[in-house]
């Protein structure tokens, strides 16, 4: 019932904001909680159901990202004769270099010199894969640098992209939990921190690939663009029948359909994930969440366990994050920035409540949308405090220039708040054994 | 005389910045390790703990300035920098007052105490960018070169000149009076060993009568006092960005874990590693080659393993290979 | 009255009551030595002496102070001197440091108390160097009762002090708790070994379920058939 209440009240606000704002800023902030939603929800299956802490949000984001930009745009043709067989070449001598290397660490077991062997095969490919990537990016970047100068992609249908995002995701999680889960769980921090800063580094560096800086605009649509439905004659007749300008209806209609489609994959996640919370498995999991030492005595697999759910949650993220990748129609790379990315969506899954899904998608919602609307009550915080002060003060124009830092200040407070004063969040798990 | 040359080049770009990082991370990673040691988890606000030190000692050397208060050939901040440490462990000394101390009483889970110190970070970053702002600052003064490239190619007859910034040189010798400080104190004191003591059987530290509230006050001040002294040292050597001192936590805590966490020693060790690995890995040995071969073999490419975009890819690998083969990092920590 | 008096405390973890009024008490110079099969409060009444455990009734009573409401801490710096079971030695540091740490709270010279404690334990004088981590498990209790004794203290307490060590070992260590008691420091102690503990104790308490079953002197009890034939195998 209080849930039920909570939920009232986020939409209110939104629904205030178009009343107030405008329908089109409160419908961008939907689509936008919408997906911060859905990240916390991929987020709270690895923290809430097995107590893992993943700091590198971002990155697993950001292949989404990736994914929806290489599935979508059309290829490069003249980058393709250019480079495309060098670029081909070097991938073949990726999992080359990587099947030798895991090849002589499983055979080279006891042997004094298996690390070097291993990291000796690691160099070479390294070498070898170079000579191929080197010169095949080289030629590719210099293919209409100003307005291509990479390879596109497939020229499928964007919302391929989804999963393709999240099986990306899900690959490089694969890998990391591989190797640090079973650790202490700092350690699964640091190297996710690490290879969340790694995905986005390439991501802006890889030209060839990405652009890098440069961006990759205009990705196509799944939903159609304001431009044709304007000179759609269905579309004007229903403009004029719900007596709005067609202009301005075009772009929320645009924004509906988004929404339309992010919160069909909001229910499939959230419907998936409560039925698996409530399976065997998912109540295996909370078992070993709440005692690891006495699951592992029982015959648990505990780290296969652990991987499968890190997996799981990071392919979620990464589904959200070509998500957002679509929604924004670019892929830019500079905009990936760990403090809105990894610890925002921290912030709204322990604030929704950990542990449970509806909390997560509560927290999202409320997360984002205070994220939002704290930006212009800051600044108009901050005018109102310095009204007093002389207007051609130093002191005063760099209060009011600062306004937009107080948010990081406020979100880390309400994290360190929630932890503090209500650790279960606004909507607890049910049945905690805590 | 061309192997001269080719140490020489080696040594500009390769051997003195990676004397000088190593030190600066190596400061940086003791403030994690003693932290880990004594509270048993990773601070991740430790890189904001230090972007907040180096921005106190930036304030104090540009009101030392406005006042024409200067060391002479040496940057002023290290006048400044007391100051900074006496704000910094005030202000970590409150945050553990206000955030880590209720958590401590009850006794929680280390993977909490990793999300408050996230909290932390948050706030602390607000702070800084709140009151110096996101931009680059500049606040390096004094002579800026204890060597110039100029003067050692005179000197040497070599073609190749080998420069010392002044910050460099200071941050070593730094570092080595700082370590050996922290060495002292953490052997021959009284209040070091009941650190020591408490990091290694907390429960044995009670009964012998050791004030846990003690212990970890002084913890923290030495971390504040670390974070401080790292982060004005790699201020001073590079510039001072709040987000480059957020992004600083990887290699140090890189570091703290390649030498085993907990383990001052290896916090040391491990900040070399990283750094020289790091510089080595990004250098372009194209022209050290140059000197070394015949003319006509000289490669085309650069001869740089990895861009230098890359470097954070550098201290990321070295942790994941030693996590694989010893979790426990170089030297034992007291780590998994 | 007894150097020692706790009295009929009633107490345990949480809700639910381990100790029912148990009654232990030490007399000034001598060794008392509480057994009982496994399960039976043994522990528990020990650390229920020092404060690590909350009791709702009964009293501790040190020297003819009332130390009931004081924590461990404070109960050290009474005269307390505690030996867990396990995890009783500062394993990274040398056995000399051990000792210093022992003395942390005295600001007087502890050079004396060290060389009494070298005088009991010779062989912690050749290994004072040594980190106590890599020491034996008997030569590590020595450590751990060392570390003790460090603080000069008016009531020695060892929890189980033989537990895991070899047969041969357990006879040396009973042998140095004797030498101890004979300086003068009364013992309070914890065994699973009821028939050596006995043999050396003064004092014999045997609990039962969180209740003092039997009390009595050493000898009677081992010769009490009773005894011998619950719980020291007849």
């Amino acid at each position: 019932m209080r849930n039920l209440v909570y939920f009232l009240i986020i939409s209110a606000l939104i629904v205030l904001v178009g009343q107030f704002q405008s329908w089109n800023l409160a419908l961008s902030i939907l689509n936008l909680c919408i997906i911060s939603a859905i990240m916390a929800l991929g987020v709270n299956i690895q923290w809430g159901y097995a107590g893992l802490f993943n700091v590198g949000i971002m990155g697993f984001a950001a292949l989404g990202g990736l994914a929806a930009m290489l599935i979508s745009m059309p290829p490069v043709r003249e980058a393709w004769s250019a480079g495309g067989l060098g670029i081909a070449g070097g991938i073949v001598a990726l999992i080359l270099t990587v099947l030798c290397a895991v090849f002589s660490y499983r055979k080279m077991r006891g042997t004094r010199f298996r690390t070097l062997i291993v990291v000796l095969v690691s160099v070479v490919g390294y070498f070898v894969l170079r000579s191929f990537f080197d010169p095949a990016s080289d030629a590719i970047e210099k293919v209409n640098p100003a307005s291509s100068g990479y390879l596109g992609g497939l020229g499928l249908p964007i919302l391929l992209a989804w999963p393709v995002g999240g099986v990306l995701a899900g690959a490089a999680a694969w890998v990391v939990g591989k190797i640090t889960l079973g650790l202490r769980a700092d350690y699964l921090a640091i190297a996710t921190l690490g290879i969340s800063e790694i995905i986005v580094a390439m991501l802006k560096n890889e030209d060839w690939m990405t652009r890098g800086v440069k961006n990759v605009v205009g990705l196509p649509r799944p939903v159609p663009y304001e431009i044709n439905l304007q000179q759609s004659d269905w579309f004007i007749q229903l403009a004029a029948r719900l007596q709005t300008d067609p202009v301005t209806f075009s772009s929320i209609f645009v924004k509906i359909c988004y929404a339309g489609l992010f919160g069909v994959v909001l229910l499939l996640v959230l419907y998936l994930s409560e039925k698996a919370l409530r399976s065997p498995w998912g109540r295996m999991m909370r078992a070993i969440r709440d005692n690891e030492v006495s699951s592992e005595a029982m015959g648990k697999d505990v780290k296969a366990r652990h991987l499968q759910v890190f997996v799981l949650g990071s392919m979620v993220v990464g589904i959200a994050g070509a998500m957002l990748t679509t929604l924004d129609g670019q892929l830019t790379p500079s905009s990936y920035q760990p403090l809105r990315f990894t610890f925002l969506i921290w912030v709204m899954v322990i604030v929704g409540g950990s542990g449970n899904n509806w909390g997560a998608i509560l927290g999202g919602f409320v997360i984002w949308f205070f994220w939002i609307e704290s930006e212009p009550m800051g600044i108009w915080l901050m005018n109102t405090l310095t009204s007093q002060m002389d207007s051609g003060s130093a002191l005063r124009a760099h209060l009011i220039d600062s306004a937009q830092h107080m948010r990081l200040m406020t979100m880390g407070l309400i994290l360190l708040l929630t932890l503090r004063f209500s650790p279960r969040g606004l909507i607890p798990e049910k049945n905690a054994h805590h | 005389m061309e192997l001269l040359n080719a140490l020489a080049l080696l040594s500009n770009y390769v051997l003195v910045p990676a004397l000088a990082y190593g030190s600066q991370l190596a400061l940086g990673a003791l403030g994690v390790t003693l932290v880990f040691g004594i509270l048993r988890f990773s601070n991740f606000a430790h890189g904001d703990t230090m972007a907040f030190g180096t921005m106190v000692t930036i304030l104090f050397t540009w009101w030392f300035q406005s006042m024409g208060i200067h060391l002479g050939p040496l940057p002023t901040a290290l006048l400044a920098m007391p100051f900074g440490i006496l704000f910094c462990a005030a202000y970590v000394l409150a945050t553990d007052r206000l955030v880590y101390r209720f958590y401590r009483s009850k006794r929680s889970d280390p993977v909490i105490y990793l999300i408050a110190s996230v909290g932390v970070m948050f706030v602390t970053n607000g702070i800084v960018r709140f009151i110096i702002g996101p931009d680059d600052q500049n606040f390096a003064d004094g002579e800026r070169f204890i060597i110039k490239a100029g003067e050692f190619k005179k000197l040497t007859g070599l073609s190749e000149g080998v420069s010392i910034k002044l910050s460099q040189g200071i941050t070593v010798i730094t570092m080595f009076i700082v370590v050996a400080l922290l060495f002292w104190f953490l052997n021959k004191t009284r209040s070091g060993k009941s650190m020591r003591a408490y990091s290694d059987n907390e429960d044995l530290a009670l009964l012998s009568g050791i004030n846990p509230d003690r212990v970890v006050a002084i913890t923290w001040i030495l971390a504040a006092a670390l974070a401080t002294i790292a982060g004005t040292l790699y201020g001073l050597d590079k510039s001072f960005k709040p987000f480059t001192y957020f992004q600083l936590l990887l290699p140090i805590f890189a570091a703290a874990i390649v030498g085993g966490l907990g383990n001052p020693l290896g916090a040391i060790a491990g900040g070399f590693v990283i750094a020289f690995s790091e510089i080595m890995i990004t250098y372009a040995y194209k022209r050290v080659i140059a000197y070394l071969v015949p003319g006509d073999w000289v490669p085309d490419g650069l001869i740089q393993l990895l861009s230098t975009d890359y470097k954070f890819a550098v201290s990321f690998v070295i942790l994941l290979l030693v996590l694989l083969v010893r979790p426990n990092g170089i030297f034992k920590g007291t780590g998994v | 009255m007894s150097f020692l008096l706790a009295q009929g405390m009633t107490g345990g973890y949480g809700s639910v009551d381990i100790l029912h009024d148990c009654t232990i008490a030490v007399e000034a110079g001598e060794i008392a030595v509480i057994v009982g099969p496994n399960g039976a409060g043994k522990s528990t009444a020990m650390k229920a002496v020092f404060g690590m455990l909350d009791i709702h009734s009964g009293s501790v009573i040190l020297d003819g102070e009332d130390i009931t409401a004081l924590s461990p801490q404070d109960r050290v710096a009474k005269g307390m001197a505690f030996v867990p079971q396990t995890n009783n030695v500062f394993p990274s540091m040398s056995v000399e440091q051990n000792l210093e740490m022992g003395a942390f709270l005295r600001r007087d010279d502890i050079n004396k108390t060290m060389e009494e404690v070298y005088e009991l334990f010779p062989i912690l004088r050749e290994k004072r160097r040594q980190n106590a981590g890599e020491l034996s498990g008997g030569q590590r209790q020595q450590v751990a009762v060392g570390r003790a004794l460090m603080t000069q203290p008016k009531l020695l307490m060892l929890d189980e002090p033989t537990a895991g060590v070899s047969p041969i070992v357990m006879d040396e260590l009973f042998d140095l708790i004797i030498d101890i008691a004979r300086t003068g420091l009364p013992i309070l102690m914890v065994e699973q070994n009821a028939r050596q503990a006995l043999n050396i104790a003064d004092k014999g308490y045997v609990l039962v379920q969180g209740r003092n079953r039997f009390t009595d002197t050493g000898q009677a009890l081992m010769n009490d058939p009773e005894v011998r034939k619950s719980f020291l195998g007849g």
